[in-house]
């Protein structure tokens, strides 16, 4: 039983587990930085606690500061939000030497979920598909990969990162000199000549789904769409997935569910896949141990709150939902309004917002942390709250987004919004299911 | 240190579903601790929250922030163009970008700004000669403050 629940987080995923602590009747502290003293989780939080200055590595990023700060509060548990440390298994296990509950999944599930060639790993024990290909150590070793897989084919550095060393290759016959090419630049820039081999999937969608479990058993709460997004990160997401084949869909949250229950896994997650935007077929990519940014979408749907689900489970609870009780309604979308302007390269614009009119009314929520007058420090990310609609369809979801998108006037700052007014107008995503090569053909309003 | 908001935004939702089947275009609560407006707008419902009204929330001044903004006759000045962590160098002992003496170009980067986790490099914006870097390295900076003087070609 959880009663004095400790926050180690801030803007509006602070606000919104003080506002499920306080209808569970806990008593919420905040660890604040610095900077968000005096903002509105902290104005709004049953007790506060400083957890260190304003840059991130002194306060939220550190494990010792935040975890004294918890024993300091007599907290009981530690509800980490997402980013800053909810996915660090060391601060979990610092959590729990202190006696402190960590709201979040046992230590194993966050390290089997660590990295990506580790998620891999684990997902195949789990039986669950993987994106075909695999390492390949010399030259006929990565012509039999590519001839396995089919093409077209994707040649990655097996210790590159950020594109480098990434070469697409369509045809059999340009394989041997793209491999030589791909071999020497990884060579070059990473000291390790190894390359990976993987299928190339040229119209991909971000599609994953909610899991929770309970330790002993499983359930998932449908999917998410997440495919627009800029760099890899995601801008619109919305539930369920539009436009997927009822056996398509059912296969992906079975797999979904399959992991949860190999890992054992505890509290809520979310299972990432790429799918086909033509053939629908889905690979793992990794899972999220934590709560999510866009989670509103999907309790939007379903009814449930997700991190109330956390609460309860973290409190010793067995999971009270089953499979069946889960029932979707409707379709929701999310957008993040972040503290950016687009018109120039989604440049941060910190300061304070003289206005700061958010939308509200039926099918309308929003997720924030920004009154009039709040301030957007320097010193962290750039989301100002998530505007979420909800419709009886997808149709009039997005026409509830359109006129949402037109009440929202925050002033002060720049803000995302305009682009997410040029997104909601574009032909492609009225329609629905679109890649993640959307951006891309976003036109500038 | 709570400030009671007896509203939640399931209430705020609400309140403008049932004005929105009524005659009136305007809420606006003031109570001591909070101000909340919820208003027509468009086709559709707008609500804004106060927390301070006439006074601004402050961010607590935790790091020396340079407002320098002096630029000596003759010479032209780099502003910051956002407020941020201000760096020389592109990473810790790397060599500065740009170091007094060099001459640059309107597009020579001469120092980047951390703001919201994001580098940004900041531009010279003129042709001429470094002649004073103002700011020392990894201080935290207003927006317009003056980073470097530069000595027009």
């Amino acid at each position: 039983m959880i009663r004095r629940l400790f926050i180690a987080n801030r803007g509006e995923i602070a606000f919104r587990v003080i506002r499920t602590a306080r209808r569970l009747g806990m008593t919420s502290i905040l660890g604040a930085s610095e900077a968000d003293l005096s903002s509105w989780p902290a104005r709004d939080a049953d007790e506060v606690v400083c957890v260190g200055p304003s840059p991130s590595p002194q306060s939220y990023l550190s494990v010792d500061a935040v975890i004294a700060a918890a024993k300091a509060a007599r907290a009981d548990a530690i509800h980490p939000g997402y980013g800053f440390l909810s996915e660090n298994a060391a601060f979990a296990r610092a959590a729990a030497a202190a006696g402190i509950i960590f709201v979040g999944p046992e230590v194993s599930s966050l390290e089997a979920m660590g990295d990506k060639l580790m998620a891999r790993k684990v997902g195949i024990e789990a039986g669950l598909p993987v994106v075909p290909g695999g390492e390949a150590a010399d030259k006929a070793q990565a012509l039999e990969r590519a001839n396995a897989t089919g093409f077209p084919v994707l040649l990655k550095a097996v210790s590159g990162g950020g594109g480098k060393g990434m070469k697409r290759v369509d045809r059999v016959e340009d394989l041997e000199a793209s491999i030589d090419m791909a071999m020497a630049e990884a060579q070059a820039s990473f000291g390790d000549p190894r390359i990976y081999v993987e299928r190339f999937i040229a119209s991909g969608r971000h599609v994953e789904v909610q899991v929770l479990g309970d330790g002993e058993t499983a359930i998932h709460l449908g999917t998410r769409d997440c495919s627009i997004q800029r760099r890899f990160q995601k801008l619109v997401e919305e539930a369920p997935a539009p436009m997927i084949p009822d056996d398509k869909r059912t296969a992906i949250e079975t797999a979904a569910v399959n992991l949860a229950r190999h890992l054992n896994y505890r509290g809520a997650g979310t299972v990432e896949f790429l799918v086909d935007a033509k053939t629908f077929d889905f690979f793992f990519l990794e899972m999220n141990a934590r709560i999510q940014v866009e989670h509103p979408v999907t309790e939007e749907i379903t009814g449930v709150d997700l991190v109330e689900q956390q609460l309860l489970i973290a409190g010793g609870n067995r999971l009270t939902l089953t499979q069946d009780m889960v029932q979707a309604d409707g379709h929701a979308i999310e957008v993040r309004i972040n503290a950016e302007s687009w018109a120039n390269d989604f440049r941060p614009s910190p300061g304070t917002a003289t206005h700061a009119a958010w939308p509200t009314g039926a099918g309308v929520r929003v997720d924030t942390h920004m009154p009039r007058g709040g301030v957007v420090p320097p010193f962290y990310d750039s989301l100002l709250g998530k505007l979420i609609v909800r419709g009886a369809t997808r149709e009039q979801a997005v026409a509830r987004l359109t006129a949402a998108l037109d009440v929202l006037n925050i002033e002060g700052i720049s803000t995302t919004a305009d682009l997410h007014r040029a997104i909601v107008r574009d032909a492609r995503f009225q329609a629905g299911g679109v890649d993640t090569r959307f951006f891309e053909g976003l036109t500038h309003g | 240190m709570r400030v009671e908001l007896p509203l939640s935004p399931e209430d705020v939702n609400e309140i403008a579903t049932i004005l929105d089947g009524s005659s009136y275009d305007r809420l606006d609560i003031r109570t001591s601790r909070f101000r909340l407006r919820v208003e027509r707008s468009g086709e559709g419902w707008s609500q804004e929250w106060s927390l301070d009204e006439g006074a601004e929330v402050a961010v607590a001044a935790t790091v020396s922030v340079s407002t320098v903004a002096v630029v000596p006759e003759g010479l032209e000045g780099v502003a910051a163009p956002l407020p941020g962590t201000f760096y020389h160098a592109p990473q810790p002992g790397a060599p500065p970008f740009v170091a007094v003496g060099d001459v640059v170009g309107p597009d020579s980067v001469i120092g980047i700004i951390e703001t919201m986790k994001l580098m940004n490099p900041v531009h010279a914006g003129c042709e001429g000669r470094v002649v004073d870097v103002c700011v020392d390295n990894a201080t935290m900076v207003d927006s317009g403050a003056i980073l470097m003087h530069i000595q027009p070609a």
